[in-house]
């Protein structure tokens, strides 16, 4: 069972919590908290597993991390989880969280994903987490079927937008226009995902 | 109404929404929570709006503050509110809010039992699986209860995606209502079969989970999974099915036999190293199962190791390592080394694990190398953490299985004092209780052990550090009791007597100053006695007057122990120097005072005695005190003066007085005191602040040597030569006689020349390991360990045993589904026209009675209709609804008695009770107000296989079964599956309504054709279906102003009812109508409540319920009387049948 999957920055921010057991919330900050002082401080080059966050679980869980750029994804789990199966896990989504974030955002003419798009879309990164991790266990490992449930859902929510929506989404659009502004100059590591080459709308 | 939408539509252009948030949060750095705050007054201001919109809008917001760490609790209600929105887009916002923030002891989850039920059947399978995926966040006993039926359903649902979530949930639901996972097995077993990879997956997940914490129950599944395993392709399936075996081998050593070359091949041939990773280890756990001889795992080790270069296989090889140590400790000893040099790893985690590892690779042998080693490295170590990691697994490695591998305890006494000298350790309560425990129990150690802790006393370095880091001085408090408790092997007590009275000690937390005080006073007693006979006394009247001048001192402590103690032990100093004047000897009395030997009392042993017959522990022994703060501390006390009694007979004769002060002290005692040696480690200290306070690095080029203390490195060399000289001697014994040893050297000898072997070594000391004292017969249970509140232990139920009837999941439906139980009835079988042959009846009768389809009871989130179906269409009864909180309390008892309720239900009505089939539910469809969904469950209870099934419904005016195009209006509907014995599955119908306003009864038939070994016949069954007008109204939340403002329209029509004695308690009435009618509360004050509920096709309904002695008035309003007066006759119909 994967007991929390946290996502923060590199200075411990969260971008992404999901506790899959009920913790209060000053109780998660700390949590988040703990994990991000015990995973900061280990170089890049050593392994992927950690034992020893006091807050979570004890001993039968472990963190199993992973840092891409500026985040560092990390799902806490126990001893039924596959340790490397769920490094496998992290890559799926993130890679599949880039993707699509970086879609979407293609949309809205942004020239490259990073954290700023996880931050902007939490809801969206969680409709994903939700297709890959159900109630804290794996739901779905194979990418296509992941890709394919979101997009469904994506449209029957713009379905149901229709016209209403319309206006809201203009004004929306307009308020995005600020963001390139902002300092963006991150790359996710080890993923490169070839842009295609699409015009701005 | 239609000017309201457009402005809030245009308003919600304005609105601020997820991502102005973020950004405005991002831009207020300096006064985030400033901001944030405004912002969530804003949210509530968009909460108070109609616009379902508007208010999703905020939830969504809610949910990102939810992240940075604010309670979103208080939006709890409005979460529902989005949750039970029709649109897609803000359900999922609402349920998304839901999973992050509900949880058991969220009140408003009993609110979403009947939204949830409906999405979990809504024709939209998006809405399915966002509720699924929303209740396995926030599923409670409560909602697994009321849902693990349609769950169950959904796990046969035609759409994968649907099927797999469905099956993934059960595990929640296992968990929390572990009686539903004996009905739901079968089926979960049959989803590991699905054509599906994911739904087979997720059911491969479920069950390896299940399996983990009970391995046992899930053997007969094992052919099962061999088959997936050497079937599947799929990698995540395979690591799970393998470590399932892994769980199962040690269980069925067969098994590992058949495993062990699937598993090679895999081995072989995959190239995803977390599959081969997991292969490895359960061809491990296989080994290690296989009992035959001792396999050679080297070869698996070898495995492991070729990928050392990757680092995160480091520390899985070291993981798997630590499995094959349990059982094979000398096949993995001979990588000592290799583990070693994992504690050089600049990777804390690989070091951690190495360290475990070494935990089992001591032997007698190399226990003082590896300590020496591991020494070395606290000394090295950076960071605080990992020292004291290091120095709490020294202290395990070397006190496990009680000492077994110590040979020389005087080494591992200097050990502890060597650790004594680390900075900033808060693990002083260890070293301290190690210390205690050794000196205690092992005899020929506390000679030794005495002098070690009198130099520490003596020692002002660990006095002077007791500042900042106040655990090491935890050490001084078993040094001062050693010293104090075995003083006859000091060699200057006078002396040290002075080191325990120092001014400085004074600076000592509480609970040290008092051992010193009372050792202090054991010393004095000590050097009295040694003194005596000596003509000279001058000692005496000297020790005796360093007491009277260093006592005051504590006397005046603001610690009341120590005070207390002080103050004791002055006056009898202060006494006993009197009698010195007069010259008479006091020796003997005074060590009277502290006479008695200790013994060990196992943790265990107070739990373990028996409680002798006829002693009833709950029950009273004076009437209960009125007073309850004496209370709590009673029984404590009464228990804790025992047991003192029982090791130290002088306590018993304690002042009255004095009884109700020395309590505390005592517990304090208690959790100190040697008597409880292995208890708890209490050190659990506030761990998160240590890494703050700043740590004095110990610059190793000067060692801190303790002067006059002995080092740990000394008894390495010592001991070594100790064993070279057995050696040799031995050689020599064979030749010469034996000759006078060295009284260390002098146990254990072999009579054997050959090479050392582990048992040759023999221990320094004549160790003499006092086993702990157990009461008599103490009663002997091997459950101690186990947790009686660990929620997996519920889930360990034999699952091959056939379902018994009360084991049936619960239903919210009206009838036990074991109707069919109650006797058949002759003359309606007489009646049966359509009985095509004329043998012999009784015959028939049997074989009907196993053809019976029954039409299950089903549970629609929405509404319920009822439905009767009898073999015989002349005999039908209605169905009685039941209560839910009834439901609840005697849902067990039920089951059993059905049969009697039964009976009595029918004599009551008047008619004869046929097999009644059970009721189905119906609900409005939302997203058109003149539909409702019919959902069915169709099980087969006979023996033979069902299919051709039609269902048909004769149309009224008012209400029809919506055929596909192109048939005709009295075709049947063809139900889309067959059904095999025993075997159920659902169907929906929809039906089209005109109007709402009136109840309607249908008539219905189902045709099908029985297929026998060699025939098939056509059978039918006629059943009604009974839509309610309850049925077609909504559970929809309402404000209380809307709701002011509805009643305050003229538009509404009101009518009035009263219910006459109403035994149930007000808020179980509610729940009832609630429940039962769809109603939601929107208000309720005292015994005075409104509720609120909406027809499909828009009517408002509006309920005032007042309550008052057994009297339930309900005046109520709605834009339709008729539907009103409908309604309201069911609610009526609902009491009077409770």
């Amino acid at each position: 069972m994967i007991k929390a999957i946290l996502i923060f920055n590199n200075h411990g921010k969260p971008r992404l919590i999901r506790f899959y057991q009920y913790f209060a919330e000053d109780m998660q900050q700390q949590i988040i908290r703990e994990t991000f002082h015990l995973v900061s401080k280990r170089d890049d080059n050593v392994c992927n597993f950690l034992e020893g966050g006091s807050l979570i679980g004890g001993s039968d869980y472990k963190l199993i991390y992973r840092h891409y750029a500026t985040l560092y994804f990390v799902f806490c789990v126990d001893s039924s989880e596959s340790e490397l199966g769920i490094l496998d896990l992290i890559q799926v989504s993130t890679i599949y969280i880039f993707m699509t974030v970086f879609v979407e955002t293609l949309d809205k003419c942004f020239e490259n994903v990073c954290e700023l798009d996880l931050i902007f879309h939490m809801d969206k990164v969680h409709y994903i987490l939700q297709e890959v991790v159900m109630g804290g266990m794996v739901l779905e490992t194979n990418m296509n079927e992941i890709v394919a449930q979101v997009e469904l859902q994506n449209r029957m929510e713009k379905s149901e937008g229709g016209l209403s929506a319309a206006p809201a989404r203009a004004v929306s659009a307009v308020k995005n226009m600020n963001l390139p502004e902002i300092p963006r100059n991150i790359n996710i590591g080890d993923i490169n995902i070839k842009v295609p080459n699409l015009s701005p709308f | 109404m239609a000017l309201k939408m457009v402005k809030g539509s245009i308003d919600r252009i304005f609105d601020k929404n997820l991502q102005d948030l973020v950004r405005g949060v991002r831009s207020h750095r300096e006064d985030e929570a400033k901001y944030i705050s405004s912002c969530i007054d804003e949210i509530k201001q968009e909460l108070k709006q109609d616009n379902i919109a508007v208010k999703a809008n905020a939830v969504c917001k809610l949910t990102y503050l939810q992240m940075l760490g604010y309670d979103i609790s208080w939006a709890a209600f409005n979460i529902v509110e989005v949750m039970s929105s029709s649109k897609f887009t803000y359900k999922r916002i609402g349920y998304l809010a839901a999973s992050q923030c509900f949880h058991d002891g969220t009140d408003v989850i009993m609110l979403t039992t009947n939204q949830i039920r409906k999405d979990l059947s809504s024709p939209n399978q998006y809405d399915t699986g966002v509720a699924l995926t929303g209740l396995s966040c926030f599923v409670t006993p409560d909602l697994a209860r009321d849902l693990a039926n349609d769950i169950m359903t959904l796990m046969s649902h035609t759409k994968p995606y649907i099927r797999k979530k469905a099956v993934l949930i059960m595990y929640k639901v296992f968990l929390k209502y572990p009686e539903s996972l004996r009905p739901a097995f079968p089926r979960l077993k049959e989803k590991l079969d699905d054509p599906d990879p994911g739904v087979q997956s997720a059911a491969v997940n479920v069950i390896c989970e299940l399996a983990r914490r009970n391995p046992r129950n899930y053997l007969s599944l094992a052919p099962l999974f061999f088959k997936l395993m050497t079937s599947s392709t799929n990698n995540w399936v395979l690591i799970k099915i393998i470590k399932l075996f892994g769980a199962l081998t040690p269980l069925e050593p067969r098994l590992g036999k058949k495993l062990i070359e699937p598993l090679t091949n895999l081995i072989h041939s995959t190239s995803a190293m977390s599959l081969l990773y997991e292969c490895v280890n359960t061809v491990i756990a296989v080994l290690i199962s296989l009992s035959s001889g001792m396999p050679n795992h080297s070869a698996s080790i070898q495995v492991l190791y070729t990928h050392t270069h990757r680092l995160f296989l480091k520390y899985l090889g070291l993981l798997a390592m630590s499995k094959i140590l349990k059982t094979h400790p000398k096949s993995v000893q001979s990588h000592k080394d290799l583990v070693l040099q994992c504690l050089d790893d600049k990777d804390e985690s690989i070091r951690l694990r190495a360290l475990d590892l070494l935990y089992g690779m001591v032997s007698k042998k190399n226990l003082m190398e590896i300590v020496k080693k591991l020494m070395v490295h606290v000394d090295k170590a950076e960071g605080t953490t990992y020292r004291d990691e290091l120095l709490t697994k020294i202290i395990d490695i070397c006190s496990q299985s009680n000492y077994q591998y110590i040979t020389n305890f005087e080494w591992y006494i200097s050990i502890l004092v060597e650790l004594t000298r680390l900075e900033g350790t808060r693990h002083g309560h260890l070293i301290a209780s190690q210390m205690l425990d050794v000196a205690v129990r092992v005899k020929a150690i506390r000679g030794f052990a005495v002098v070690q802790m009198a130099t520490l006393l003596d020692n002002t370095t660990l006095l002077a550090g007791s500042g900042q880091h106040k655990s090491i001085c935890e050490v001084l408090y078993a040094a001062a009791w050693i010293c104090g408790e075995f003083s006859e092997h000091l060699e200057d007590p006078v002396h040290t007597l002075e080191a325990m009275l120092r001014p400085k000690v004074a600076t000592l937390p509480g609970h040290i100053q008092a051992i010193y005080i009372q050792n202090a006073a054991k010393l004095f007693a000590a050097v009295l006695n040694g003194q005596q006979g000596t003509p000279d006394c001058q000692t005496m009247q000297e020790s005796s007057q360093l007491l009277i001048d260093r006592l005051p001192l504590f006397v005046q402590s603001a610690d009341l122990e120590v005070q207390e103690r002080a103050s004791c032990i002055l006056q009898l100093v202060k006494f006993i120097q009197k009698l010195q004047h007069k010259e008479v000897e006091v020796g003997e009395e005074v060590t009277a005072l502290f006479a008695g030997e200790l013994n060990p009392v196992a943790p265990k042993a107070q739990k373990k005695v028996p409680v002798p017959d006829g002693l009833d522990l709950d029950a009273w022994i004076n009437e209960p005190p009125s007073e309850s703060e004496s209370e709590d501390e009673k029984p404590v006390a009464v228990f804790a003066e025992e047991e003192l009694r029982h090791a130290r007979p002088h306590h018993t004769e304690v002042d009255e007085k004095e009884l109700a002060r020395r309590r505390e002290a005592r517990k304090q005692e208690q959790a100190n005191n040697p008597f409880y040696i292995k208890a708890s480690p209490t050190s659990q200290k506030d761990s998160t602040g240590v890494e703050h306070i700043p740590v004095v690095q110990i610059d190793l080029s000067v060692p801190l040597k303790v002067p006059g203390m002995s080092t740990s490195d000394k008894y390495l060399k010592l001991e070594e030569e100790r064993r070279q000289r057995e050696r040799k001697e031995r050689g020599k014994k064979e030749k010469k006689k034996k000759k006078k040893r060295e009284k260390r050297s002098g146990m254990g000898r072999r009579h054997d020349s050959g090479p050392e072997s582990e048992e040759d070594i023999a221990p320094a000391h004549m160790v003499d390991i006092v086993t702990e004292e157990m009461p008599e017969n103490a009663l002997s249970s091997d459950d101690d360990e186990k947790d009686p509140n660990d929620p997996y232990r519920a889930l360990d139920v034999d699952l091959d045993k056939p379902l018994a009837d009360s084991e049936k999941l619960p239903v919210r439906a009206h009838r036990p589904t074991n109707i069919l139980k109650s006797p058949a009835d002759d003359g309606e079988v007489q009646e049966v026209p359509k009985e095509p042959k004329k043998k012999s009846k009784k015959e028939k009768r049997d074989k009907e009675e196993e053809r019976k389809v029954r039409l299950l009871w089903l549970r629609c989130p929405n509404g319920e209709i009822q439905c009767t179906c009898t073999k015989s269409s002349k005999h039908k009864k209605k169905k009685q609804k039941k209560d839910k909180e009834k439901e609840e309390k005697k849902r067990k008892k039920q089951h059993g008695h059905s049969g009697d309720r039964e009976g009595e239900e029918s004599v009551q009505n008047g008619t004869l009770e046929e097999e009644p089939l059970p009721v189905c539910d119906i609900q409005g469809n939302l997203q058109n107000g003149s539909q409702v969904v019919v959902s069915i469950i169709f099980e087969n209870k006979s023996t033979s296989f069902l299919k051709s099934m039609e269902f048909n419904v004769l149309d009224s005016l008012n209400s029809k079964l919506q055929r596909p195009e192109g048939s005709g209006p009295h075709d049947g509907l063809t139900v889309p599956f067959q059904l095999p014995p025993g075997v159920s599955n659902e169907a929906r119908f929809i039906f089209s309504v005109q109007s709402i306003v009136m109840p309607q009864r249908l008539k219905g038939t189902l045709t099908f054709i029985v297929k026998a070994d060699d025939s098939s016949t056509h059978e039918k069954l006629d059943f009604k279906l009974h839509f309610t007008c309850s049925s077609y109204l909504i559970t929809t939340p309402c404000y209380s102003d809307t709701f002011a403002k509805l009643l305050e329209s003229a538009d509404l029509k009101g009518t009035s009812v009263r219910l006459q004695e109403v035994s149930l308690p007000f808020h179980h009435l509610l729940a009832k109508i609630c429940f039962h009618h769809h109603f939601s509360v929107v208000e309720r004050i005292d015994s005075c409540a409104s509720l609120y509920s909406r027809s499909i096709q828009g009517h408002h309904v509006c309920l005032l319920v007042k309550y008052a002695h057994q009297t339930v008035t309900i005046d109520a309003k709605c834009d339709e009387s008729s539907l009103l007066g409908n309604v309201l006759e069911e609610i009526k119909k609902t009491f009077s049948q409770s």
